[in-house]
């Protein structure tokens, strides 16, 4: 990926956003740190913008001497997108941001000894020590006014979560979610492991979002090692890419059913999920599509006989999935749980740079598969559909309309599949070269950035899913609405924990 | 009401036998490994991801618990001494599960799930049992959405250090006797993402475990033979 990097010194890091976002034209994408003071003698803070306009990524880094305090100033006085980012590094690095107005820990819980940053090099586990913390929730007070804590063992089978409600009755005043129980400490895992290796990490950041995940990472690698990759296995990535998609969204179509208790409805979703699931088996072995990616292409062609299997099956998909929504679309009982429900307002969802589906519903017309093509996405036509309402219908019709896309992309693809070998081998690469590589996940868009360390091993790596800046977007959508509204717009949104946790 | 209703009848049935589908030629499942053929290189040792081979003399072990079915050992082998085979019933029962446990639990078993560090993959597979397709209840097994309410615990992921407490305290909170099962290479193996900061480490090293399910996730059928192992019903369900 060609992107700009501009370097200054951390103090002037509020002055470059400010110039770089002015009139919105570049949006933060993500933002992360880095240890560089075996290369530098610095810690550097990465902030990485994308225009929609421009077509373009620029970064800036900015440099923090080792003997000089560690802080920097805060950016979230001025893009509330780069709050929790900036509690991350706060958290792993010790880095401070300065002015920054909720500094509370994200990623360590309070079980985390204070004083010590497991992503700075000379960290070292066994010799940990200091105190523990406490979480704090702030309060909200007023007569009638109580909190109902949730989680983070669920009652259904889903991922874990803390949520705080403050309630007045049944309508919601505020919700605080704290999430990252599920924080495995993937990216300083993977740290001076092989490129080769650390694929197989990659892949299991998440299970929804397999592909994704290994398809950033591989194509940040071959970008580090300027690799052009055979047409028939960027076909075939798309290929997986968008079976990913449709298996996501059309079990997310039925689960959201499960928000609001309606039977049919799950079960229809749930079978046509199967159905898909069932295919990714019979394609590559796995349900999740696990071991098809690899780095330089795919590991496994399709047959013929696969071909002719992928569009039966998803002939008989498309008949059911109509006939799914049909239900959906004519029932007034349905309809009045839906429309309305948990609004994301457009403004909010710009303020925290909110991405995939949760963007598109809230009338942010963003898709990274059309504003910055990946893979083979140049050779295929699809429309990105964009709705206004912001609400759980919203999110709804537009996976139904997106799935309905993919299919379109499915269709093409297989009508014109190129020849080609499955795998480039890639020359090594060169140690300190940093790259990264963004992908449109069924969530959003999906970003991998990675520094090389010696001998093609990794030096840092740095993941930031579609669910990172949508989780605080939840925390916008649902306050006013009632509580066992809850679980219906959480299941709009669909986050990843998982992705989000690393 | 009247299109719910000529949908669900045009669907009809669709439950099947968990047993009752036939497994993908492409379908990863238990590594097997010919004695004759192979050359002791090692390079399936060197490639593994996750800790699953080793070495005991000349002989070649595969831990399944641990193994994460990505097919790289096989890649590298180039006498094409190991393979994958189709069989994907890999649950390990541990033997201090007594009889009369197993008896209480047969008709009727009631599950809590603990995602206790996972990437969700297995979380997916385990909702899959609900699916009509699976439909868990048929063998008298249902999920409860409190350990207060449960016999049996799945947990699924690697045990994070910020899980630990809440693994701890759901166990607890189950009353006894329960059943706890491994639902993973993370919650079997503990060694998916290697050592991390932020890691505790396998199920039971928090907790003691009954039964442990391989898979990277195991598949619903999979997860299906380990419940009705675990309840002592195969031979019943196999005449």
């Amino acid at each position: 990926m060609i992107s700009a990097v501009q370097v200054i010194p951390a103090s002037t890091l509020r002055a470059a956003v400010t110039a770089l976002s002015h009139g919105g034209r570049y949006r933060l994408t993500a933002m992360f740190a880095n240890d560089e003071r075996s290369i530098n003698a610095s810690f550097a803070v990465y902030a990485i913008f994308f225009s929609k306009e421009e077509a373009e990524f620029k970064t800036i880094k900015a440099l923090i001497k080792q003997d000089e305090p560690l802080e920097f100033p805060s950016i979230t006085p001025i893009m509330a997108a780069a709050a929790w980012y900036e509690r991350e590094i706060n958290d792993l690095f010790g880095l401070t941001p300065l002015g920054h107005p909720d500094l509370r820990p994200l990623v360590l819980h309070e079980n985390w000894p204070q004083g010590n940053y497991p992503f700075r090099k000379d960290f070292d586990l066994g010799s940990m020590a200091g105190a523990s913390t406490e979480y704090l929730v702030p309060p909200v007070q007023g007569e009638g006014v109580f909190e109902v804590p949730v989680g983070p063992i669920h009652a259904g089978i889903i991922e874990p979560g803390h949520f705080r409600f403050s309630q007045a009755g049944e309508n919601i005043i505020n919700i605080e979610a704290k999430l990252f129980f599920t924080h495995r400490g993937i990216e300083k895992a993977v740290e001076a492991l092989s490129l080769d290796e650390a694929l197989f990490q990659a892949e299991r950041i998440c299970g929804a979002c397999s592909i994704a995940n290994t398809l950033s990472y591989v194509q940040a690698v071959e970008n580090l090692a300027a690799a052009e990759i055979s047409p028939r296995a960027k076909y075939l990535r798309v290929l997986a890419a968008e079976l990913e998609r449709l298996y996501n969204h059309v079990g997310d179509i039925g689960n959201l059913c499960a928000g609001l208790g309606f039977a049919p409805g799950i079960s229809h979703g749930a079978r046509l999920k199967e159905q898909l699931m069932r295919l990714n088996e019979r394609l590559t072995g796995n349900r999740f599509l696990r071991g098809w990616i690899t780095l330089g292409g795919v590991t496994m062609d399709i047959t013929r006989e696969l071909t002719g299997d992928i569009s039966q099956t998803l002939t008989c998909l498309r008949k059911e999935l109509d006939g799914l929504l049909s239900l959906l679309r004519d029932n007034d009982a349905f309809l009045d749980r839906v429309n309305n429900t948990g609004i994301l307002p457009q403004q909010a969802a710009l303020d925290l740079g909110v991405v995939g589906v949760a963007a598109r519903a809230s009338g942010v017309d963003t898709d990274i598969r059309r504003d910055f093509p990946y893979a083979a996405y140049r050779s295929f036509s699809f429309q990105v559909p964009v709705y206004t309402e912001g609400d759980v219908a919203a999110r709804l019709w537009m996976r139904a309309d997106e799935a309905i896309q993919s299919l379109g992309i499915i269709s093409q693809l297989l009508r014109g599949l190129p020849s080609g070998k499955l795998i480039t081998q890639l020359r090594p690469v060169e140690p300190y070269k940093s790259d990264f590589s963004v992908t449109e996940s069924p969530r959003g868009s999906n970003l991998h950035w990675i520094m090389t360390g010696e001998n093609n091993t990794i030096y840092r790596y740095f993941v930031r899913s579609a669910s990172y800046p949508n989780w605080p977007a939840l925390t916008v959508a649902v306050p006013g609405n009632i509580i066992p509204d809850f679980p219906l717009i959480n299941k709009s949104f669909e986050l990843c924990y998982a992705c989000l946790d690393r | 009401m009247l299109n719910l209703l000529r949908k669900m009848i045009k669907t009809g049935c669709v439950t099947e036998a968990y047993d009752g589908g036939s497994v993908p030629p492409r379908f990863r499942g238990e590594l097997a490994w010919q004695e004759t053929t192979c050359q002791h290189c090692r390079q399936c040792l060197a490639a593994c991801p996750a800790g699953a081979i080793a070495f005991s003399g000349e002989r070649l072990i595969v831990d399944h618990s641990a193994c994460i079915f990505c097919g790289r050992c096989v890649a590298v082998c180039e006498q094409q001494a190991l393979t994958h085979t189709g069989e994907y019933r890999l649950s390990e029962l541990q033997n201090q599960l007594s009889g009369k446990i197993r008896s209480m639990f047969k008709r009727s078993l009631h599950i809590r799930h603990v995602d206790a560090g996972s990437c969700n993959a297995c979380d997916w597979e385990m909702t899959a049992l609900n699916n009509p397709i699976y439909d868990l209840q048929q063998y008298g097994i249902d999920f409860v959405a409190s350990p207060r309410h449960a016999d049996m615990l799945m947990i699924t992921g690697v045990v994070t250090r910020n899980l630990t407490q809440a693994l701890a305290m759901t166990y607890e909170a189950t009353p006894s006797p329960k059943i706890v099962m491994a639902v993973g290479a993370c919650a079997a193996s503990g060694k998916v993402y290697g050592n991390s900061y932020a890691i505790c480490g396998a199920a039971d090293t928090v907790v003691p475990v009954d039964i442990y399910v391989p898979g990277c996730p195991p598949r619903p059928a999979a997860l299906i033979y380990g419940l009705l192992l675990a309840l002592d019903r195969l031979e019943e369900r196999r005449n």
